[in-house]
């Protein structure tokens, strides 16, 4: 969520248990102005909160003129110190998912994963343990990249691709209209298209270059990893994922408020298939 | 610009147009004059499609940019002429004025009116209602802590249940109520209430359950039914298996059902009572993983089979939340000292609020040995109730043919199940394998002599906790599910069953050859004959008697 207008916009989400203390408001407000001034930042995102076994991270995300280029993702134990996140690699995000259990609070606390491996062959194969060190900091990084890959949405047309290749808010969206947005095929997933890609042309067709350019939630796997809910009658819309609990993304069809934001603890919901 | 191109190839389009434009005589203008001329009837052509044109439509966009004044307006130029397109075919002028707005949102905020507005005659029950004092919490001072914890709902929401709650107890002749919390659902949201009914006026609520309880018994007569008729006939084998006799629900007021829940989908619609908890239930709820639908009547799908729908989920999953997750300071709560004597043995399960508490200081509270706290709700046995029930004793109560009963070997006494007693300090709670079982945190690091202490459950995520002074609560909101650190598995399917020993009463023989047979039949006839002849001398020998 925009953290212009956070502490009005952070009541969208509090019926699902979201719910920052003023104290963390305050503070929230005003180091966020001055992270997003001293970085540049075009846009700055309140993304969320971790809950640690000791302590919380909360996540802010600057973005630069491009909304997918150029992010980059600060932590903050305190709301006013913020740290730089590294950028999750691929070898950083397949590592981290070895790191099982809560996260603790500590960002330099490492994670032990040991795996045997059968060394040499037939009678003289001996079973050695080879013991992979994750810290925490990183597993934080890998985790954002995740949630913001696997569940991170926006309404569809609130932002465009540019000719040149920008993607950038629209300017003149205007909210879906009530029955659009109980439609699961008029919100996108906010992230560089996996799906679309291996569409056949005749579907692609049709669609609006400068919209059409993401995923649709429509396709997601498995259905029903989404709820979508009214709230206030139909003055509300959240969509909870189920993939990934905590994840609330809100929008007030008819208008352009729109946000989401990740409160939980930082673990996918493997039971999904289950739990339906 | 291009205005020349224009002119040059509009000139036949422009025909039908030109000759409707007002300008005089084109032999008497300039050729600038001529060219604009052209120009402007050619932007006027009505396209064959659609039957607009450019020049209309350009000053609608401009007229419209000039009007709004948008900044930068040259990137979203597009978008403005796309806009004032579309809004061509929707006409602006309603036709139907008078239609009722029937959308969801009008509807609930109808629903919600009736919160707001005070009943007839309620303000001069007002004077008296100060006097009696009102089971209704206050649920707005419990909010400004949540709020300063950082739980909770938020406050307009909470406003909306405090109003319903007050519902509840305009309504039920309560003796205590709390807001439990929310439970999230994939379709709804319930919003929880926990009761307590006032002494006496139980009554009433008990004989609906008798009625249900009633409605319960009839498939057993027709059991029993079966059975007599099956001794009769004697023919059908009847199954030795006799199934492990169900354990009893507790009863109103003890246990699992010590309180009464009410749900409700939305603050100002209906409170929906739930049904009292079976161990069944519980033990059933502990073997599955569910999102809740937000419907109560839906079914519940899973492995292995959930006795009941999804209320009965519902109740079995608060009823395992309270009993994890709610917890007091050390001292707030007392066992009642007559009643001690009294129940010798027995795991006590009443207590009394303790009326000298003196308050813990917040910085105990947090203190992460968390021997502060205690848990205020009984812990549930394996068994699915609070009180430990031996099956076999029952067994005997069981009226069944006296001898069958001398026959059958005394089973084993088995162990009873025994739980942590009332009001355990949190330092007892199990490790959720290297996890600690609670997060105690303080509401403020910067001004910490004013804050409150907050305790966040880890085996329940979204089950909190404050508490400062003499003052505590506890809320949940989440989706109802246990923490646990390997993934979810439903239980294998039961084992095969074992086959009959075999023996040689079932073992089958082989066909005799007929050489066999014909040796067989010879044998046979030979010992007929030799009985024959028997026979024939035992006569004789008669005769000769």
């Amino acid at each position: 969520m925009d953290s212009v207008g956070l502490h009005l916009n952070i009541d969208y989400v509090g019926s699902s248990g979201v719910i920052l203390s003023p104290e963390q408001k305050a503070a929230l407000q005003t180091s966020l102005v001055i992270l997003q001034n001293e970085n540049k930042f075009n846009r700055l995102y309140f993304w969320g909160k971790i809950f640690g076994v000791k302590e919380d991270y909360f996540v802010a995300q600057g973005v630069s003129k491009d909304e997918f280029a150029g992010r980059r993702n600060f932590y903050s134990k305190d709301c006013i110190r913020w740290g730089l996140l590294p950028p999750a690699t691929q070898a950083m995000r397949t590592q981290s998912k070895l790191a099982k259990g809560r996260f603790t609070g500590d960002p330099s606390y490492e994670y032990e994963h040991t795996t045997t491996k059968k060394v040499g062959e037939g009678e003289e194969a001996t079973d050695e343990e080879e013991t992979v060190t994750i810290k925490e900091e990183d597993r934080l990084a890998s985790v954002i990249a995740e949630i913001d890959e696997d569940v991170r949405i926006v309404p569809r047309a609130a932002v465009i691709k540019t000719p040149t290749g920008q993607v950038v808010c629209n300017r003149s969206f205007e909210g879906l209209t009530v029955s659009e947005s109980a439609k699961l095929c008029n919100y996108m997933h906010f992230r560089e298209p996996v799906v679309m890609n291996q569409k056949p042309l005749l579907q692609r067709a049709n669609l609006d270059k400068a919209i059409d350019f993401m995923d649709s939630l429509e396709e997601d796997i498995p259905r029903g990893s989404w709820a979508l809910q009214f709230e206030r009658g139909s003055g509300l819309v959240v969509l909870r994922s189920l993939l990934w609990q905590g994840y609330v993304f809100y929008h007030v069809p008819g208008t352009r408020c729109q946000g989401s934001v990740y409160c939980g603890t930082g673990e996918k919901n493997l039971d999904l298939p289950f739990m339906l | 610009m291009s205005d020349q191109n224009i002119a040059s190839d509009g000139s036949k389009a422009a025909t039908p147009v030109a000759s409707t434009t007002s300008i005089g005589d084109p032999q008497d203008m300039t050729p600038k004059e001529q060219d604009f001329l052209k120009a402007k009837s050619y932007l006027l052509t009505a396209s064959t499609n659609t039957g607009l044109n450019l020049y209309d439509h350009l000053s609608m966009v401009l007229t419209r940019v000039l009007d709004e004044r948008p900044d930068n307006v040259v990137d979203v130029f597009e978008d403005v002429s796309k806009d004032a397109k579309r809004s061509k075919f929707t006409s602006d002028v309603d036709t139907v004025q008078e239609k009722i707005d029937r959308s969801t949102e009008v509807a609930l905020a109808q629903i919600q009116k009736k919160l707001f507005s005070k009943g007839e005659g309620e303000e001069e029950e007002a004077a008296q209602d100060e006097e009696v004092e009102t089971p209704l919490p206050n649920l707005m001072e419990l909010c400004f802590y949540f709020e300063q914890a950082g739980i909770g709902l938020n406050r307009e929401e909470m406003i909306r249940v405090w109003l319903a709650l007050k519902n509840l107890v305009d309504n039920h002749p309560l003796q205590h109520l709390r807001f439990w919390g929310k439970m999230l659902g994939t379709e709804q949201n319930y919003y929880v209430a926990e009761v307590e009914y006032r002494e006496g006026d139980e009554e009433e609520e008990e004989e609906e359950e008798v009625e249900e309880a009633q409605e319960d018994e009839p498939p057993e007569e027709k059991e029993d039914d079966e059975e007599g008729e099956e001794q009769e006939e004697d023919d059908t084998p009847k199954p030795e298996f006799k199934p492990p006799p169900v354990t009893p629900k507790e009863d109103n007021k003890t246990g699992v059902n010590k309180k009464f829940y009410f749900v409700c989908n939305d603050p100002g619609k209906v409170w929906v009572k739930l049904p009292p908890v079976t161990p069944a239930q519980i033990t059933g709820a502990r073997q599955v993983k569910k999102f809740f639908t937000g419907r109560l009547d839906a079914p519940m799908v899973t492995y292995p089979p959930f006795p009941g729908n999804e209320s009965n989920y519902l109740r079995a999953q608060i009823a395992r939340i309270s009993a994890g997750t709610h917890i007091s300071p050390l001292g707030f709560y007392q066992f009642d000292e007559e009643e001690e004597e009294e129940e010798e043995g027995e795991a006590r399960d009443h207590f009394v609020s303790n009326l000298d508490f003196e308050g813990i200081p917040v910085r105990e509270l947090i203190d992460p040995s968390l021997s502060n706290w205690v848990h205020h709700v009984q812990h549930i046995l394996p068994q699915g109730r609070c009180s430990w029930w031996n099956p076999v004793q029952k067994n005997e109560d069981d009226f069944e043919d006296e001898e069958e009963e001398e026959e059958r070997e005394e089973p084993d006494e088995p162990e009873p199940e025994v739980g942590p007693p009332l009001l355990t300090p949190l330092a007892e709670d199990e490790e959720i394998g290297n996890l600690p079982p609670w997060t105690p945190t303080l509401s403020s690091n910067l001004i910490p002599q004013y804050a409150i202490a907050v305790m966040r459950s880890n085996l329940w995520p979204g089950a909190s906790a404050f508490g400062m002074e003499k003052k505590f609560e506890n809320v949940y909101v989440g989706s109802g599910h246990k923490y646990t650190q390997e993934n979810y598995s439903a239980p294998p399917p039961p084992p095969i069953q074992e086959e009959f020993p075999s023996g040689p009463e079932i073992t089958e023989t082989e066909d005799p050859t007929p050489e066999e047979e014909a040796a067989l039949r010879a044998a046979e006839m030979e010992a007929a004959e030799a009985a024959e002849e028997m026979e024939d001398a035992e006569e004789e020998d008669e005769e000769d008697d």
